[in-house]
């Protein structure tokens, strides 16, 4: 195969609920260390786009590949398979996923929401994973509320929170679902902080976003998406500065 | 139309230096004086009323048949409690499962045990016998290996425990699935995407944010099943009400004995309702830090964290 060195590859990937056609198509690339950030108006697809890739919405056609191995799906004597629920399980613990909604634990403090999966998940003693956290906790500058509940955390700091979650778990790559979108103006700043952070480590980053500053300074590649397809793609100084499609100059004049 | 003139103030007084005169609520009075008049009068008859046998109700309220009987309503209510709860969570969990078969029956379950009353079930269950005269194990349509006279193992007992904890489990499963349901679906969204499986994801964190919900709805149950324990009696099970029974068919002293089972079905339930109101408070009081935390901590590591630790060691 070409393109061996992509860590996620997607093939002519489409959804539909019912007879509504919301993933028409799509077909990308993200090497390791990228952050792609997809953009367009609501209803475009981009959501659906995002949870496809963990299989947390089954694809109605078209195939995922992370690392080279298609997901939710395997090769068996030569026909492919559905995965079992475990196997699926197994397959998503490399792919982070923070929500715009946050979906905290609220029954666990930050740090019980952190050490969760680590320890159910792969069986890492609590001490080790509570070692783990307190390193995850401090990069994202919430050492000091390891023992609050989410419910006394702002919203912010439970985003920070949720990502230090994902990361417990040492994934490949990163989903962030629009994560700023259900946050105070003033909180967007942490968390978008948190994940230029993260870029600048080598993170492989997938970001639905509405931030276009963010995608325009931290984005490798820039996806616009508008009726289920990718319109326009490439380097956000490209697509941002010399939109080449009448959709995409659209959007880009309203939200600039 | 007319308005009330509005009065000046009074001068050199400033306004955030006045506490308003309370509103007397003459209704309250009135309402308040005709209540105590009827309590009054009613105590009145019932301290004075001799058929009550005051004496009586004493006398056997501590008596060893009564204690007995006591016993077995409190061993009935928590077995036919834990037994209906066990049945309702896999009952519940089948519901909301994808599978057709399980759902279908899993409503006919909960359809045929909600719908047909309790003592008719205790009565049924009781007659089995009739129905099915040996009871065996062996392979379905083939061959059995062992078999029992149906009559030997439905005892009172059991026919009472089955009836009960069956006419449970379908209430159980019902208040399991809503509490399962009203956990928001990110929640299992966010669980899975850690790549828990679905049954971690179920006991770590679905489970123990439904129990929450479900735990008023339990203790109500709970309070119920201890009444509907009294239908037991149509079994000649010696419960509360029965041993009652039994002792006024030999001395006629039918209300001061009922008196005496009242007095301790009121007891009972009175002390579940402050088990489940401090049931309820250590769970609403985990979002607190400090010591409100540290006294839920065995709870919840009783309810869902148990054995954990070992199995990673």
């Amino acid at each position: 195969m070409t393109m061996a060195h992509a860590l996620l590859r997607v093939e002519r990937l489409s959804k539909s609920f019912g007879r509504h056609r919301v993933l028409d198509g799509i077909s990308m690339s993200v090497d390791t260390g990228d952050v792609t950030c997809i953009v367009g108006p609501s209803g475009s697809g981009k959501s659906t786009l995002l949870r496809c890739l963990n299989w947390l919405e089954v694809p109605s056609g078209g195939v995922i590949y992370l690392d080279g191995v298609p997901v939710g799906m395997r090769w068996h004597k030569g026909k492919l398979y559905e995965m079992t629920p475990n196997q699926l399980a197994g397959q998503r613990q490399h792919m982070g996923m923070v929500f715009q909604g946050f979906h905290l634990f609220p029954h666990m403090t930050a740090l019980e929401n952190i050490i969760e999966a680590p320890m159910v998940v792969k069986k890492m003693k609590r001490q080790e994973a509570v070692q783990e956290a307190f390193v995850l906790l401090d990069k994202v500058g919430l050492q000091d509320r390891a023992d609050y509940y989410p419910r006394q955390l702002s919203g912010g700091q439970q985003q920070r929170v949720a990502i230090a979650r994902s990361l417990a778990m040492h994934p490949k790559l990163m989903l962030f679902d629009e994560p700023t979108s259900a946050l105070d103006p003033e909180l967007v700043g942490e968390v978008l902080g948190v994940m230029r952070q993260l870029a600048e480590e080598g993170m492989t980053m997938v970001v639905v976003t509405h931030e276009m500053s963010f995608a325009r300074d931290v984005a490798d590649h820039l996806i616009f998406m508008d009726g289920g397809v990718i319109v326009e793609a490439g380097p956000p100084s490209v697509v941002l500065a010399k939109p080449q499609h009448a959709r995409t100059k659209a959007f880009l004049a309203r939200v600039l | 139309m007319t308005t009330l003139p509005e009065e000046a103030p009074p001068a050199q007084v400033e306004a955030h230096d006045l506490k308003p005169i309370a509103l007397k609520h003459p209704s309250w009075w009135a309402g308040s004086a005709i209540l105590l008049v009827a309590l009054a009068s009613f105590v009145q008859i019932l301290a004075t009323n001799a058929n009550m046998q005051w004496p009586v109700v004493g006398a056997y309220l501590f008596h060893p048949e009564i204690l007995a009987g006591l016993q077995r309503t409190l061993v009935l209510t928590a077995l036919a409690m834990i037994i209906g709860l066990a049945f309702g969570v896999v009952l519940a969990i089948m519901r909301l499962s994808k599978n057709p078969l399980f759902q279908a029956f899993s409503w006919a379950w909960i359809w045929f045990f909600r719908g047909v009353p309790p003592l008719v079930q205790l009565i049924f269950w009781y007659n089995l016998a009739l129905l099915f005269p040996t009871i065996g194990i062996g392979v379905p349509f083939g061959p059995q290996f062992v078999a029992w006279d149906t009559n030997q193992l439905i005892t009172p007992f059991s026919a009472a425990i089955m009836g009960l904890s069956l006419t449970e489990s379908a209430y159980a499963a019902e208040m399991i699935r809503a509490g399962i349901q009203a956990v928001s679906g990110g929640q299992a969204e966010a669980a899975a995407s850690l790549g828990m499986t679905r049954a971690q994801s179920l006991r770590r964190i679905i489970l123990p944010q439904a129990l929450r919900i479900i735990i008023p709805p339990i203790g109500n149950d709970t309070i119920s099943m201890l009444k509907f324990t009294s239908l037991v009696s149509v079994l000649a099970l010696p419960d509360l009400l029965y041993s009652a029974q039994m002792i006024y068919s030999r001395t006629y002293q039918t209300i001061p004995l009922l008196l005496v089972a009242t007095i301790w079905y009121l007891v009972l339930s009175t002390i579940l309702t402050v088990i489940e109101h401090r049931i309820e408070k250590y769970l609403a009081g985990d979002h607190l830090p400090g010591p409100a935390r540290l006294q839920m901590a065995w709870l919840k590591r009783l309810m869902w964290r148990t054995g954990r630790v070992e199995r990673v060691a």
